[in-house]
């Protein structure tokens, strides 16, 4: 089996994505093992700066060769920036899910479910026990 | 998975780091590496295919020729010895049963590859046209069946035989030993590219496999899975039975003319295909190329200026032209190239254009 890379520094959801806060900014992206599971990406239909979504709620989608996936807000929030550069190179999500793979910004409405968030080592460990 | 079925090969995907997937009721390898890899590896070298899912039918009897010949669309009685073509299974209502290719090994046999889906379906269809004279035999859990695909298969497979595959053409077949093993070597493929589809003793298919692996890695071979043998056959514009063709769709609707016997007719649906044909069809198949960026996928509505003209049977990235391709069922008068259509992705409406195929 793979082993995946789960920075210590980013918090987790469960859906697979991973979360970088800076003050009430949540930046956000899919995981390692997200994009090794979705394949080769090949399209990222990003939301509109400023539309707003509640925590759960589907604001993009991102497909690759076989299948189209809904991503969804790790936490509620209003989109303040997305990433350009994957509308020609969403590749980049496989090639570095972590930097320049980024998908969103957010600034976060309710900072309460920040602390919802998975830490690494819980992340990893559902990794593992959907991989084993 | 354990519900699915496992070709000979299951354990030897597992340990190449395959991603197994139900498919037709087997678990079938979806992608080793990278679908677009394993798609380029194919074009510009060679991949390696396990497609020992797929069924193999076999007529061996006095009745075996004037039953397939009523079977298939495709003339039967002019093929050679170690001819193979493609030809379709009909209903009498004219829909498709199945497509299939149809090897003719000797006077009095012949056999029918037939998709993994319809291997029972066929068999009852097969059995319900056929007296027993016709020696109807389904030998689809005996046999395996490896596709070696890309430019570089010929030199692969040539350093594993003596046999002369320079005699080989395209839609021939001969029986070979390739290193040591009983091999039916048939220069046929469903990628578009140059290669040949091996018929082994199920109990002889990971060998095969490992010995074209080894003997193909310095030509570039690598595995490849139903993934990139989606993308490759859409490249190619081959229909996928479920997605282009069905039970009730007419052939002819699909571009299949020139599999069809329509003037000597005889065959099982030719009624119903002619008179289908004189009434003219109110929908075609066609290719077409998104303009928009996004993927047009199966069951996506086709629409101009407004209005449902069609849905969409397959669309994936085209890895080798850079941008998205499909097949489109649409509506009459919309099928010249250069027709825009918009296909409907999550509400959108992208910009489509109808262009020949094959793509490439």
């Amino acid at each position: 089996m793979a082993d995946y890379t789960i920075p210590d520094d980013l918090r987790y959801s469960e859906d697979d994505e991973w979360t970088r806060t800076d003050g009430d900014i949540v930046e956000i992206g899919v995981t390692d093992y997200a994009q090794d599971q979705l394949g080769d990406i090949v399209f990222v239909e990003l939301p509109e700066v400023g539309a707003s979504f509640e925590q759960g709620a589907p604001f993009g989608v991102i497909e690759s060769v076989k299948a189209v996936s809904d991503l969804y807000a790790p936490v509620s929030g209003t989109i303040t920036q997305v990433n350009d550069s994957l509308v020609d190179n969403p590749e980049q999500v496989n090639e570095d899910c972590y930097q320049s793979g980024w998908i969103v910004k957010i600034q976060c409405s309710n900072s309460a479910e920040l602390g919802e968030l998975l830490d690494a080592a819980t992340y990893s460990s559902s990794v593992t026990d959907r991989t084993s | 998975m354990s519900d699915e079925r496992k070709t000979p090969l299951y354990d030897l995907h597992c340990e190449l780091g395959a991603r197994m997937v139900p498919f037709a009721g087997f678990a079938m390898p979806v992608q080793y590496s990278s679908i677009v890899t394993e798609h380029k590896a194919v074009r510009e070298q060679a991949g390696l295919f396990d497609v020992s899912h797929m069924g193999q039918i076999h007529f061996q009897g006095p009745e075996a020729l004037a039953c397939v010949e009523r079977l298939i669309t495709c003339p039967v009685a002019s093929m050679a010895h170690g001819q193979v073509r493609y030809g379709l299974l009909c209903n009498d209502a004219g829909g498709v049963v199945d497509d299939v290719t149809v090897y003719r090994v000797a006077d009095d046999h012949f056999f029918l590859c037939v998709n993994a889906a319809n291997i029972e379906k066929d068999e009852a269809w097969i059995r319900a046209h056929c007296p027993d004279e016709a020696g109807v035999n389904n030998r689809s859990d005996e046999l395996g069946l490896l596709a070696l695909q890309g430019p570089q298969s010929p030199a692969i497979l040539a350093s594993l035989t003596d046999f002369d595959l320079d005699s080989l053409r395209r839609y021939r077949f001969a029986e070979a030993k390739v290193k040591g093993v009983p091999v039916l070597i048939s220069r046929t493929g469903y990628t578009g590219s140059d290669g040949f589809e091996l018929y082994v003793d199920a109990s002889d298919s990971a060998d095969l496999f490992g010995a074209l692996l080894n003997a193909g890695e310095p030509h570039g071979l690598i595995p490849a899975g139903l993934g990139a043998r989606d993308t490759l056959r859409l490249e190619a514009a081959m229909p996928l039975y479920g997605h282009e063709l069905d039970d009730e769709r007419s052939p002819l609707a699909a571009g299949l003319d020139r599999f069809i016997k329509l003037k000597a007719g005889g065959f099982i649906g030719a009624e119903a295909v002619t008179s289908a044909k004189e009434q003219g069809l109110d929908s075609s198949l066609v290719g077409f190329e998104l303009l928009d960026k996004g993927v047009a996928r199966a069951d996506y509505a086709v629409e101009k200026d407004g209005q449902e003209v069609g849905r969409v049977t397959s669309g994936a990235p085209s890895p080798a032209l850079g941008k998205s391709i499909g097949l489109a069922y649409v509506a009459k008068g919309l099928s010249e190239p250069g027709t825009e259509l918009d296909v409907i992705v999550r509400g959108r409406a992208l910009r489509a254009k109808v262009v020949t195929t094959p793509f490439l």
